[in-house]
């Protein structure tokens, strides 16, 4: 039943990314724009989910790694016109490679803490990197940022918005693809452990600091992953991009979509980013409806977005045997059950 | 279970049909479409609400026409995040098919919109934001890129004059940390010390500080003024502060220290500081006189550069359109036509110098409590108490010795003074 369960919500999954592959290309260039956008941001929220739902670490720092690929991109190019051909494989690896060495510093402090604690800890480092980028100058070009003149161009030219959104597209298919391999292999599912009970894991033998540093450090790397691709998205990189708000946002889309679940992530990143970025061309009161997606999906759906299907199924089953007391529900609320139950 | 799998993938592909097909066709081509892009929420609303007013009067001025041509603006929030301006930009261009932009608060937001400007061969008229490369050494890259404000530098090269006039020998600055508080600082230190003065101290408080306790006691006693850059909410709170440390010498400021965006919030310990820049509600002409009157009556508050420059853009572009007798000349014709206008603005005489940068008048002004204009109240107006005619962004050094100097920055020009 679980087997049949999983691919079904796989098949889902690929259906629903061909339906966007093929429907997108044909709409407004601004909408291309803003699927483009969503989905190269959604990979930091994806990287996030992997400390937030699957290790239970809530970061607020995960901005600094999208910052780290971001930086290292716009830096490569505007000043040494690396990555805007076929190197820009290179960028790409030399950004996950990067952010993936700041976290694996900045994970040897922040690892050693759990909850509020590490919170607060990847919020201050966080920060650092945001001062870094505000008042290293001659670097970062400081407040004012750096330009992308240009989209690299290898056989393909990456300045066509559709090839680009294919292109970002392709990225966020892989990162999904090896994101979910992760939490569904032993590994991940010792990360589910530490999650529910880390003592109980401890006992079992596993050195669950080195799972949580190791997941830090994967997290880290594909946030790098969405620095670089971001930079290019939007074009200019500035300490916007690595300040708190931007780490709050992901934390944000990832719980709003439904944390634990990957996917979740930009089904967040796209609710928040069209409100943002759409909504608020058409209505001066976007802001209201933001908050008031925040309030209704914390209040209703502490599963974010993607525990309606679970909740619909439970309605319905619900309806069916006419008693509310024997369902399970959405994925997060079993976890409730679960730990109730110990 | 597959027609369940069915139903789920219709729905999918219904939702992504309905996205697709928002997708609206262009509208026709018979009118003017102009994108305004200005902050209205977040920390900088007030001052969006400000630029956007000084455009509305003058649209309401015209009734929405230029040169017989119906004009639309279409206004987006930027939320005075570079990210997001771009973004709008970008909807403006691709959703609205607009011919121009005008707007960006931030020197950060004019550094990341005059590129897109360049990418999709539309006009960017930059109304606020004065990054001083943009129109210097960078113009090159930016072809279809004009300013109708000002650069950073621009009014306070001549208040280092002033300063300078005024005996003072050593000054204090104390600026906020970011490139537009490096441009002011730099352009008044450049021209104070080259009259013959001293920048003693330069002091970086951080970006919205509220607080400068921690600042005010490494003040040098012996210094003859303090030179003050504050922007956003820190203003109201540094001369405040400053004078009840029992600061008593005169305190100068770059033109957002003491602008009308703040003025009216501000009480009467201000009294007597100095600013520059090129406009001022308080400036005595039968021209500024009727446009603060106007103002005052529609939005209930004195106008600020913020909303002037503004009102002043609208003015030029209406001018260029009536030249053309309203057709849309293509952004090139566009561009040389304004930088070829002279317009007789709020803020006095407006020309472009051949980097498509205005050359206007710069105004030091002097904060006095005293009745303006037939209104009964004595309140705060920023009185103009000299006047340097015409002034370029290269001041007095001529454009191209100004730009073999880099441009001005945390440490040039460097602090040679300092201890």
């Amino acid at each position: 039943m679980s087997m049949s369960r999983d691919r079904v919500k796989i098949l889902i999954v690929v259906v629903a990314l061909a339906v966007v592959a093929l429907l997108v290309p044909h709409a407004t260039s601004f909408v291309i724009l803003l699927t483009t956008r969503a989905l190269a941001f959604s990979i930091l929220v994806m990287s996030l989910d992997l400390l937030l739902g699957f290790t239970g670490l809530a970061s607020l720092g995960q901005a600094a790694y999208l910052g780290v690929g971001a930086y290292l991109t716009a830096i490569l190019a505007a000043r040494y016109q690396i990555g805007l051909g076929y190197d820009f494989w290179l960028v790409v690896v030399f950004g996950m490679l990067g952010a993936a060495a700041l976290a694996a510093l900045f994970g040897l402090l922040a690892t050693r803490a759990t909850g509020v604690y590490f919170l607060m800890i990847t919020l201050a480092l966080g920060q650092c990197v945001w001062g870094l980028a505000y008042r290293w100058n001659s670097l970062t070009g400081g407040d004012n940022g750096i330009n992308l003149q240009h989209r690299p161009k290898f056989g393909i030219d990456l300045a066509n918005q559709v090839t680009f959104f294919y292109v970002v597209l392709g990225f966020f298919a892989v990162s999904l693809l090896v994101l979910y391999t992760i939490v569904r292999s032993p590994f991940g599912r010792s990360l589910v452990g530490i999650r529910e009970r880390e003592p109980r894991m401890k006992i079992l033998g596993y050195n669950t600091w080195l799972h949580k540093y190791l997941a830090f450090i994967i997290a880290g790397a594909f946030g790098g992953l969405s620095g670089v691709l971001w930079a290019h998205t939007a074009g200019i990189v500035s300490p916007e991009n690595v300040v708190l708000t931007t780490s709050v946002d992901a934390l944000l889309m990832a719980v709003l979509g439904g944390a634990g679940t990957l996917v979740g992530g930009v089904i967040g990143a796209g609710v928040v980013l069209f409100i943002r970025e759409y909504l608020s061309t058409l209505v001066h009161w976007w802001q209201y409806v933001l908050g008031g997606v925040y309030v209704l999906v914390i209040l209703y759906l502490p599963g974010g977005l993607m525990s309606i299907p679970g909740r619909v199924r439970q309605w319905r089953g619900a309806a069916e045997f006419g008693s509310r007391a024997e369902l399970g529900g959405s994925s997060a609320l079993r976890v409730g059950v679960v730990k109730q139950r110990e | 279970m597959t027609s369940k799998i069915e139903r789920r993938a219709g729905l999918l592909t219904a939702v992504c049909f309905a996205v697709a097909m928002g997708a609206m066709p262009a509208a026709a081509q018979e009118e003017l479409r102009i994108g305004f892009i200005a902050p209205m929420t977040g920390p900088f609303a007030q001052v969006g609400k400000d630029m956007n007013d000084g455009l509305s009067m003058y649209m309401e001025e015209v009734n929405g026409t230029f040169g017989g041509t119906k004009v639309k603006i279409i206004v987006e929030d930027s939320q005075a995040k570079p990210d997001t301006a771009v973004t709008k930009a970008k909807k403006l261009i691709l959703e609205d098919h607009v011919q121009m932009f005008i707007g960006g608060v931030l020197a950060s937001e004019g550094y990341a919109l005059a590129p897109v400007s360049t990418a999709e061969k539309t006009v960017y008229v930059s109304s606020i934001a004065a990054a001083d490369d943009l129109t210097q050494r960078q113009l090159g890259n930016y072809p279809y890129f004009i300013r109708t404000g000002w650069t950073s530098s621009q009014p306070h090269q001549p208040l280092g004059q002033w300063a300078c006039d005024q005996g003072y020998k050593k000054i204090i600055a104390v600026a906020a940390d970011y490139a537009f508080g490096y441009e002011v600082v730099g352009g008044f230190q450049k021209v104070f010390e080259d009259c013959g003065g001293k920048i003693v101290q330069k002091i970086w408080p951080p970006l919205g500080t509220k607080d400068f306790g921690p600042y005010i006691p490494t003040f040098k006693s012996d210094a003859d003024a303090i030179f003050s850059l504050m922007v956003g909410p820190m203003p109201l709170q540094f001369p405040k502060q400053v004078r009840a440390s029992g600061w008593t010498k005169p305190i100068i400021g770059g033109g957002t220290s003491y602008d009308e965006s703040v003025l009216p919030f501000m009480s009467d310990e201000v009294i007597g500081d100095v600013s520059a820049l090129q406009y001022s509600a308080g400036l005595q002409t039968p021209k500024n006189e009727a446009f603060v009157k106007t103002y005052r009556a529609k939005y209930g508050k004195v106008p600020s550069y913020f909303s002037e420059s503004n009102y002043t853009t609208a003015m030029m572009i209406d001018a260029v359109m009536k030249q053309t007798k309203g057709a849309w000349p293509g952004p090139e014709a566009f561009i040389a036509k304004m930088a070829a206008l002279k317009v007789d603005a709020p803020r006095g005489p407006v020309s472009f110098d051949d980097m498509r940068n205005p050359v206007q008048d710069i105004y030091i002004k002097k904060v006095e409590k005293t009745k303006m204009f037939g209104y009964d109240k004595d309140e705060l107006w920023n009185v103009v108490i000299k006047t340097y005619p015409a002034v370029s962004q290269f001041w007095t050094y001529g454009k191209d010795a100004f730009l073999k100097q880099p441009v001005y920055s945390r440490d040039f020009p460097p602090c040679k003074n300092c201890e």
